[in-house]
């Protein structure tokens, strides 16, 4: 364990805050992911299909085993394309 | 009181690395076995073999409870109470302690101990932290040991970029040696946060931007002089333009800690220069809370916002020192700020009396932001040593320099209206016929800095709301 000094006015918390999720998907684009978990594609196919019904923008990507993180190719793609993502963590 | 000393009796403190402790230890020997006698060794839990049953001190945990400063030490103590003390070899003096005469008769007379191991630089600051001693108000933050520390700190927002070194609460006890100042004084509020500024947040800062103890009371002159109100931190940090502070520092310190005043001075390789100037940055980046793309406006930036920072080179001018002439005290250490950016290149190589050598520079002082805006902005020239010669040989003075200089950055209104020279930026019609100035009067800076070899002085551009509306430079004296 390394201790720190904060360097800063210490006005936010040591542990980071997840981004907050946005009031409304109008004007973003989402991207779905498939973990390729069982079936995960059919459940995601059918809510893209959803969305796409509300005008909202959609980009498919997929990782190639859900046994390993996503390649970092792959991560630093959806993280240039799209706004947010939706993936599928379980069978 | 630390446990296994005596309640009554003698406690001694030692190392094997010290002369006067191999010197003295029969001496020790025959102490222990006339009485109640603790030896605590700093070194070799064996040392001294005279004694049965030396008492392991290597983590100096004994040692830093006892202050403990020079080694052998030997403390009486009556009723669990210390009582006298003495340091090194001093046959009298272990005498009087003991209550024995005739100790250690081949012995010479006294002979001075050796400097303790818990009082040795990254030892005590070590014992400090692990006694709670510190005094530091900051807040800690835990790093797993599975987590890469440098990695943690970018993710903590806290780099400009670069790599820092991590702030531990050693280094950071360390970084405030350097000053005798109260690490809870506060200098000032650093916007856009207007967070206080303290002397302790500032050593953090300087820590990881790369500074050794010695240069923080460069640092800390540089923060208050950025806070003073007149320097409009906030606007030079928020404003879309270039600008961020220019820190040029005088006086002896700047020798003392090795700042680079010649050749490249105002490029990378010196540590000093670096790190002072990128520990001011990162204070506004980690007490301030101003980052690029949120306060920090800047269009551009440009590359002095990771530091930029020099000492004007005093030795072999003719010339007062930046800081003489800005009021400071001859001799005293000092900085000035002046909120600048980058670097354009005044070549000359041909200007052999002052006044073409004005002419040439005044030319290039025209063009600063844009040949069509004036007054535009302040601005600071830093004078090369070759081209310095010129004024020295025809005994121009900084301040005879500026004069010419100012009279020379004279432009015929006309040259300013929008439009004229087929560029629509400039002024209003009513500028024909009249004559403005590229700078307001004392808007124009002088240093002198660089190599001795090259005519290639330089300009460094300042802000478009200088003067009185905008920022003004400052100086501060550099207090221990």
């Amino acid at each position: 364990m390394t201790v720190l000094l904060d360097p800063t006015s210490e006005r936010s918390p040591t542990i980071r805050p997840r981004l907050s999720r946005p009031e409304s998907l109008d004007g973003l684009t989402v991207g779905i992911l498939d973990i390729a978990k069982a079936r995960g594609d059919v459940f995601l196919h059918r809510l893209g299909e959803r969305l796409s019904e509300r005008g909202i923008a959609i980009k498919h990507y997929a990782k190639p085993t859900n046994t390993r993180v996503a390649p970092l190719p792959l991560r630093q793609q959806i993280a240039a394309e799209v706004n947010l993502v939706i993936e599928g963590l379980s069978d | 009181m630390p446990g296994n000393l005596p309640q009554d009796g003698l406690a001694a403190v030692v190392k094997r690395d010290c002369p006067t402790c191999v010197m003295a230890a029969p001496v020790l020997g025959e102490l222990a076995r006339r009485g109640a006698l603790a030896v605590y060794t700093q070194d070799d839990p064996f040392f001294p073999e005279t004694v049965s049953g030396p008492i392991d001190d290597t983590a100096l945990d004994v040692s830093h409870r006892l202050k403990i400063e020079i080694v052998p030490t030997l403390i009486r103590f009556e009723a669990g109470r210390e009582v006298g003390r003495t340091y090194g070899w001093d046959r009298g003096e272990w005498e009087r302690l003991s209550g024995i005469a005739g100790l250690g008769r081949d012995l010479p007379d006294a002979r001075p101990g050796c400097g303790a191991k818990n009082v040795e630089p990254g030892v005590i600051e070590r014992l400090r932290v692990r006694f709670n001693e510190t005094g530091l108000k900051s807040r800690r933050i835990m790093i797993g040991d599975g987590e890469d520390e440098h990695e943690a700190m970018f993710a903590r927002g806290w780099s400009d970029g670069l790599p820092l070194v991590p702030p531990t609460e050693e280094r950071v006890l360390r970084m405030l040696d350097g000053t005798s100042r109260d690490p809870q004084e506060v200098l000032g509020l650093v916007p856009p946060d207007l967070a206080a500024a303290t002397v302790e947040k500032i050593a953090v800062n300087a820590v990881m931007a790369g500074c050794k103890p010695e240069y923080l009371p460069v640092v800390l002159a540089a923060v208050e002089a950025v806070l003073e109100e007149q320097f409009a931190m906030h606007g030079v940090l928020a404003t879309t333009m270039f600008v961020g502070p220019v820190a040029v520092v005088n006086g002896p310190i700047r020798r003392r800690i090795g700042m680079n005043a010649k050749g490249n001075a105002l490029g990378q390789g010196n540590r000093a220069n670096a790190a002072i100037g990128r520990a001011l940055q990162l204070v506004i980046r980690n007490i301030g809370g101003g980052r690029p793309q949120e306060v920090d406006r800047a269009t551009l930036g440009n590359p002095g916002k990771y530091t930029y920072c020099f000492a004007e080179d005093e030795e072999g001018s003719s010339w007062e020192p930046l800081s003489v002439e800005r009021g400071a005290k001859q001799g005293q250490s000092a900085v000035t700020v002046f909120a600048g950016f980058g670097l354009q290149g005044v070549v000359d190589q041909k200007s052999r009396d002052p006044e073409s050598l004005a002419r040439s520079f005044a030319s290039s002082l025209k063009a600063i932001h844009s040949v069509k805006l004036a007054p535009a902005c302040d601005a600071m020239l830093v004078v090369c040593p070759e081209h310095h010669r010129t004024f020295r040989q025809a005994g121009w003075s900084r301040a005879r320099l500026s004069e010419e200089l100012h009279r020379l950055c004279e432009i015929p209104g006309e040259e300013l209206v929008a439009g004229a020279k087929g560029i629509a930026e400039g002024g209003a019609p009513s500028l024909a016929g009249t004559t403005v100035n590229k700078f307001r009067p004392g808007g124009l800076l002088i240093v002198r800095a660089g190599g001795d070899a090259g005519m290639f002085s330089g300009i460094i551009g300042g802000w478009s709301a200088g003067g009185a509306r905008g920022s003004l430079p400052v100086t501060k004296e550099v207090r221990n």
